[in-house]
């Protein structure tokens, strides 16, 4: 007999609740001693439909297969070519995403550079400004032009080969940056014109101009300014991908950027990266629509980002009709980010590898989101750029084994039709019958 | 003195011809006819000549200027000289929104009047405004100075961060973690200079000057009231 339960009732199994969990808890604690919101890296956490609810179908009698390794597949895309006179000419359709300088230590944003520029592929600069390491071992930089216009002047903007105007990111439609106090160095006090250890609270809205009409004037300094030699693009958030996509074309931009919630950040409130923003899997086929519409698909370029990770993800962003994507997180993991050989130092840290988030607070100790000279020095970056190429070979080795099996010669021709939804939910977004059926949720003329 | 008409010209050719001046030209005075408002006149120049131009403008001109003198012999549109680097920029009428916005070094000097967010997010630059100012204005900024011979409108220097402001006339209100400063010898110094430089009277003894109270520097949740 239970010393506590003399009368011998039987206990019921403790149960955890379903609202709240261990990790609600933990934000309540956390919330409750500290004061603060949470502030972190990295994109949304929780699970959205995405590519995985996709599968292609592949070839069989209807379709024709092409013979891998031996008949050709392309790989290559030109982004920029409407209004730029020297568009920029990638061999493969992946590129690194706007990281700054400040979240990444130099030698990181050197390591991006080598590994793109080996694998045939653009870097991209960030809030911050450009480095002299970034611009010395990228082969084709696209420069940052966002709103705290940290570090920006006209001299960094004629040496980029691109130009990418920020309005949004992903992981924060409509939120600015945030660079903690620890992480603001002599170098990166300096490229930003403010004192040092203070943190650095980055606009979310450009400071001379609001609104499409005003983004057009703007584009058309730019390009005055830079001489009408490089493409622009602009870079949204993916809030309401339709009508911004629209805005974008319309304002003259070459390109767009659209980066789905999964996206990743260097610094910001975990409940804005949790909860604004719509999946990658979501903001395409809105995206793609309004190219369509306006008679621009294939002209300006659509270039998807937020949560991209293998060949697979890059085939299936480019048959719903982006024409590149842009990683982030995934780069940072090839270079080193979260690898469980730093285990132990993860732990003391309070996490574990594949957890760890907190890049604001400047102690990664894989040496690539700090700028702490003793954990920098850990991080070797002709490795990490061969990492980086490897990784970047594989992606595309793979998204072109796929498109083969699909039948296509190039990755561009890969088409919706190549594509089933295993799930009601990701058949809505991606606008894809749902296997086995010939039907997704709001085709038209199904009346559903 | 060479003279484009821009109506004659266009935009694109007019920039070109002024961004292919090299540091040594020997054209150095440039006089740009018909502007009629258009934006961004005059924008990314290089070399050190002087442009005038003969009316108003709009958005952006002399937008990211690096060692440029331009005068523009009207009013100005939004963002004039905005991420200005160096040189010198004379507006002789009024000046709208993000006058002198991020700018980086260089001075910016306004005849008239500027409207809200003159010298949003400073980086360096010095403006003098002989008028006044609107509201919001030094909105973060960070550095250099604003010079205000008038009155400033609502906000002033919200959220700035070492930006130095002088104000002459009244403020209407001041932003969050703005305060008052006191006025030392070397301020009054600087004043001195820029009044010099941009053609105006005024006794630096009659302004006041305002900066960052530097508590909103790391975040403090006690001060999150004041976001
Ligand atoms: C460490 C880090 C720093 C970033 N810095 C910037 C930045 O300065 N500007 C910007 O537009 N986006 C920035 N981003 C977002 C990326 O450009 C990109 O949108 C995102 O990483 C794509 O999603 P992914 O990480 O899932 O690949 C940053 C992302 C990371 C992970």
């Amino acid at each position: 007999m239970n010393k506590h339960d003399p009368k011998g009732i039987p206990h019921t199994t403790p149960r955890q609740s379903a609202t709240f969990t261990q990790d609600v808890n933990s934000d309540i604690r956390r919330a409750a001693a500290t004061g603060i919101y949470d502030i972190r890296g990295g994109g949304a956490k929780r699970k959205v439909p995405s590519f995985d609810d996709l599968l292609f179908m592949g070839a069989s009698i209807s379709r024709y297969p092409l013979e891998g390794y031996r008949e050709k597949c392309e790989t290559s895309v030109t982004i920029g070519g409407l209004h730029a006179e020297n568009p920029i000419e990638l061999d493969i359709p992946i590129t690194i995403a706007g990281m700054s300088f400040g979240a990444l230590s130099g030698p990181a944003k050197e390591a991006l550079g080598r590994g793109a520029s080996a694998a045939g592929t653009s870097t991209t600069t960030g809030d911050g400004g450009m480095t002299a390491e970034e611009r010395g071992h990228s082969n084709k930089l696209v420069y940052q032009y966002l709103p705290s216009r940290y570090g920006m002047n006209p001299d960094d903007l004629r040496k980029a080969d691109a130009i990418e105007i920020v309005v949004g990111q992903g992981a924060k439609p409509g939120g600015g940056g945030m660079l903690l106090g620890q992480k603001i160095s002599d170098r990166v006090a300096e490229m930003r014109n403010l004192p040092k250890g203070i943190d650095q609270r980055s606009a979310c809205r450009h400071p001379d101009w609001t609104g499409p009409d005003d983004l057009e004037i703007k584009i058309l300094e730019l390009r005055e300014i830079t001489g009408w030699k490089v493409p622009i693009y602009v870079k949204v958030a993916g809030a309401r991908p339709y009508y911004d996509t629209t805005l974008a074309i319309k304002a003259g931009a070459d390109a767009v950027v659209l980066d789905g919630m999964q996206g990743g950040t260097a610094a910001t409130q975990d409940v804005f990266i949790e909860h604004v923003g719509q999946p990658t899997l979501a903001i395409i086929r809105p995206a793609v629509q309004a190219l369509q519409d306006l008679g621009m698909h294939r002209k300006v370029q659509l270039i998807l980002s937020g949560g991209i990770r293998s060949g697979a993800d890059v085939a299936k962003a480019m048959a719903l009709g982006a024409d590149a994507v842009a990683i982030g997180t995934a780069a940072l993991i090839a270079l080193g980010d979260n690898d469980p050989r730093w285990e132990a130092e993860y732990n003391a840290l309070g996490t574990t590898a594949g957890a760890y988030d907190d890049w604001h607070e400047g102690q990664d100790p894989a040496g690539i989101t700090t700028q702490d000279p003793e954990l920098m020095a850990r991080f070797d970056p002709i490795e990490g750029g061969r990492r980086l190429r490897n990784y970047l070979k594989v992606m595309t080795l793979e998204a072109q084994t796929i498109a083969r099996a699909c039948g296509k010669n190039h990755l561009h021709n890969l088409e919706p039709e190549d594509l089933v939804a295993l799930t009601m939910e990701a058949a809505a977004m991606a606008r894809v019958p749902l296997a086995g059926t010939e039907w997704y949720p709001g085709k038209p003329g199904t009346g559903y | 003195m060479q003279t484009i008409d821009l109506s004659k010209i266009g935009l694109r050719e007019m920039n070109k011809t002024l961004h292919a001046q090299a540091a040594n030209t020997n054209q150095t005075t440039w006089e740009i006819v018909n502007p009629k408002g258009a934006h961004a006149i005059a924008c990314g120049l290089d070399a050190p000549i002087e442009v005038t131009v003969k009316g108003s403008t709009g958005y952006y001109c002399a937008g990211m200027n690096q060692q440029a003198t331009v005068n523009i012999k009207g009013s100005a549109g939004p963002g004039t000289a905005e991420n200005m680097m160096s040189g010198k920029v004379f507006v002789d009428g009024d000046a709208s929104q993000y006058a002198g916005a991020t700018g980086h070094g260089g001075l910016l000097v306004i005849k008239g009047n500027a409207s809200s967010r003159c010298g949003i997010s400073m980086k360096g630059i010095n403006i003098v405004v002989h008028g006044n100012i609107g509201h919001m204005s030094a909105f973060m900024g960070q550095s250099g100075n604003l010079v205000v011979c008038g009155d400033a409108g609502d906000a002033l220097g919200d959220s700035c961060y070492e930006a130095r402001l002088f104000v002459r006339g009244s403020v209407k209100s001041l932003g969050a973690d703005c305060e008052e400063k006191e006025m030392r010898p070397e301020h009054l110094e600087i004043l001195r200079d820029l009044l010099a430089e941009a053609g105006s009277d005024a006794k630096p003894e009659d302004f006041k000057r305002y900066g960052s109270a530097r508590n909103l520097y790391n975040f403090d949740v006690d001060n999150a009231a004041a976001y």
